[in-house]
């Protein structure tokens, strides 16, 4: 599984400074190779959320270094790192965040007209092609919120793989779903890690879920306890 | 592609509230539509009103003062050279009210290209004599077909036609005021003596009416033969030159240097009549004053819509910035929005703004002074409409700025993990 790095992150320090200056992340040092499957486990308030919006480069205000595909992101201007985000990250949260205007088709497009490296016409295949490895190609032309909360998250895992991206990173992608529609997430990131070789990210406090992914590091109080 | 993705999420937007952002547009219409009828309808009046008097008034007037003598003639005498001569009650002196060598001054402004025409007049004191009453006035001789071209003569001659007055021999278009006390008809003989006391009968052909009684009850025009006959004088005598030019703001500068070539008295427009632009300029100033009142309301109509959406939109701000939507384009997306309901609020605005100044213009308006007014007047200068438009774009970009700016730095960490 040992590949390149996709993401590494080396001595990561964060502070939060109201109401008092507390650290939330100590010296977080790690990295996610190439198709492999990694989750994030903890207990609320552990700091995994903060490290996971520091790695998704949303959050800039850290110390440590950050890489991306063997490059620095850390201390890169605004508008690199949205291009960043836009052609190298995937993100699933635990609400979905589709945009209600839109139907199911453009919403999965939107990643890659903003990217605007293929012309409409490709795109609208791409997005349908993502549409039907999740069952949703009948669902295209509806307006994302006459979706279930299940359908919902499958669309807006489809809309993350827009843009093929190195890494998808995901918050408590189940944490909103039922148990049924949770495993059919879960089944559907593993098919992904194991049919596409897609390097996920994933955190999670459901100690059942971590344990299927390939490696779980845990985390306490900001700082990682146990690399498994 | 970039572009027409801003523009389509923006359009997205609009739909999801179209009710506000219609209201909004509905704004930005009314105050357009406030300032083009508004403007039209000020500057149609502007124009009326100086048209009244700059219409009819010389660009520049040539002609002689009567004034004393400044050769007096205690200066010429060698004797008292070197005394300050104090004289006292000086009276004009008899020097000649016609204008020396007027053909070739005449034909000289005729060769200035920045001349439109030249037109001779001759002013006459006169008593009409009315039974035993002598009712004063001013005959005015003129050359009518150069009147009628430089000061448009026709529109003022409510009754008769006024080439009559080049036709008929000692004919006369009298002042209406002066008409209406002599009860004198059309086709009626008036009876005129001149202040050196020749007689002549002149026959009516038609009545002047300018809209400003002073002028009615004194002014009367005969062609410019029948003033001579009336003097006694030869075909040479002209006692003004009035110009008009193709830009009246060169007449203080052309009154200058005529004056000092031909040596004669030469009055400007500017100068003569300062205050009637000033009372234009102030109107105009009171009418864009308004109009922009107005803008500026309906700004902040936008601006609180933007506000209510942005707020209510913080979601999809977040996940368009979370997938890879800078500052800039979540900033381009807002102002577009604005923009876009600046633009058709706006040219809604232009269009309901001229039909609204159609619907003015046929207001039946008439009044015994404005002969030839009988609807509300309305300028429909393209100039009023450019403005316009460009005001409703620059004032809904400002009003869509700073919500957007708000937009641009919402930090979507903040609004996921809100949750």
């Amino acid at each position: 599984m040992a590949g390149n790095k996709v993401i590494e992150a080396r001595k990561i320090n964060k502070f939060f400074y109201s109401p008092a200056k507390t650290q939330v992340l100590k010296k977080v040092t790690f990295s996610v190779s190439k198709g492999e499957f990694v989750s994030v486990m903890g207990k609320s308030g552990c700091g995994k959320s903060t490290l996971l919006y520091v790695l998704s480069t949303m959050d800039t205000d850290y110390e440590g270094e950050l890489y991306l595909d063997d490059h620095l992101v850390t201390g890169r201007s605004s508008d690199y790192l949205s291009r960043l985000r836009n052609e190298k990250i995937g993100f699933v949260f635990q609400f979905h965040y589709l945009i209600h205007e839109f139907s199911v088709l453009e919403n999965v497009m939107i990643p890659g007209l903003k990217l605007n490296k293929k012309p409409r016409e490709e795109l609208e295949h791409i997005a349908v092609e993502k549409l039907k490895i999740f069952d949703m190609y009948d669902h295209a032309l509806k307006k994302a919120n006459q979706l279930s909360g299940g359908q919902k998250q499958r669309v807006s895992i489809a809309r993350a793989l827009m843009n093929d991206p190195l890494i998808i990173m995901s918050d408590e992608p189940t944490g909103n779903l039922d148990k049924k529609n949770s495993d059919l997430v879960f089944g559907i990131f593993r098919e992904l890690v194991q049919e596409f070789d897609q390097t996920m990210l994933m955190v999670t406090h459901d100690l059942e879920l971590a344990s299927k992914t390939d490696r779980t590091i845990e985390m306490e109080d900001g700082m990682i306890i146990s690399h498994r | 592609m970039r572009f027409t993705l801003i523009v389509e999420i923006a359009k997205a937007l609009m739909i999801a509230r179209i009710k506000q952002t219609m209201v909004a547009a509905v704004g930005v219409t009314f105050s357009i539509t406030m300032f083009i009828a508004l403007l039209g309808f000020m500057n149609g009046l502007n124009d009326l009103l100086d048209g009244l008097i700059l219409n009819r008034t010389p660009h520049i007037r040539f002609y002689n003062d009567i004034k004393p003598n400044e050769d007096q003639p205690i200066n010429l005498s060698r004797e008292f050279k070197d005394y300050h001569n104090i004289i006292r009650s000086i009276k004009p002196s008899v020097s000649r009210v016609s204008i020396y060598n007027n053909e070739a001054i005449i034909r000289t402004l005729q060769e200035d290209a920045r001349v439109l025409g030249v037109a001779p007049k001759i002013a006459v004191q006169v008593f009409f004599n009315v039974g035993n009453v002598d009712i004063p006035g001013v005959l005015n001789g003129v050359e009518v077909e150069e009147e009628n071209r430089l000061f448009a003569f026709s529109d003022y001659v409510v009754a008769g036609d006024f080439m009559d007055l080049r036709y008929t021999s000692n004919s006369i278009i009298l002042g209406k005021g002066a008409a209406d006390r002599m009860m004198a008809e059309i086709g009626d003989y008036v009876q005129v003596t001149t202040a050196q006391g020749n007689r002549l009968l002149l026959k009516v052909v038609g009545y002047y009416q300018s809209g400003l009684g002073e002028l009615d009850n004194l002014q009367s025009y005969v062609s410019l033969n029948t003033a001579q006959k009336m003097l006694g004088e030869a075909s040479s005598y002209i006692t003004d030159i009035q110009v008009k030019l193709h830009d009246f703001n060169l007449s203080p500068k052309l009154a200058e240097e005529y004056r000092s070539t031909f040596g004669i008295d030469a009055d400007d427009i500017q100068t003569v009549n300062a205050q009637f632009e000033t009372g234009s300029d102030i109107r105009s100033l009171i009418s864009y004053a308004v109009g922009i009142t107005l803008l500026v309301v309906s700004g902040f109509g936008i601006y609180n819509i933007l506000n209510m959406m942005i707020y209510e939109k913080m979601d999809t701000i977040a996940i368009l910035k979370a997938i890879g939507f800078s500052g800039a384009d979540v900033r381009n997306i807002f102002i577009s929005i604005a923009l876009s309901i600046g633009f058709f609020g706006g040219l809604l605005g232009l269009v309901f703004g001229f039909l609204a100044c159609l619907g003015i213009e046929r207001i039946p308006f008439e009044t015994e002074a404005l002969p030839t007014i009988k609807t509300f007047p309305v300028n429909f200068n393209p100039k009023y409409y450019m403005i316009g438009g460009i005001f409703s774009l620059v004032t809904t970009y400002f009003a869509g700025f700073f919500p957007s700016l708000k937009a641009s730095r919402i930090d979507p960490v903040e609004i996921i993990r809100g949750k």
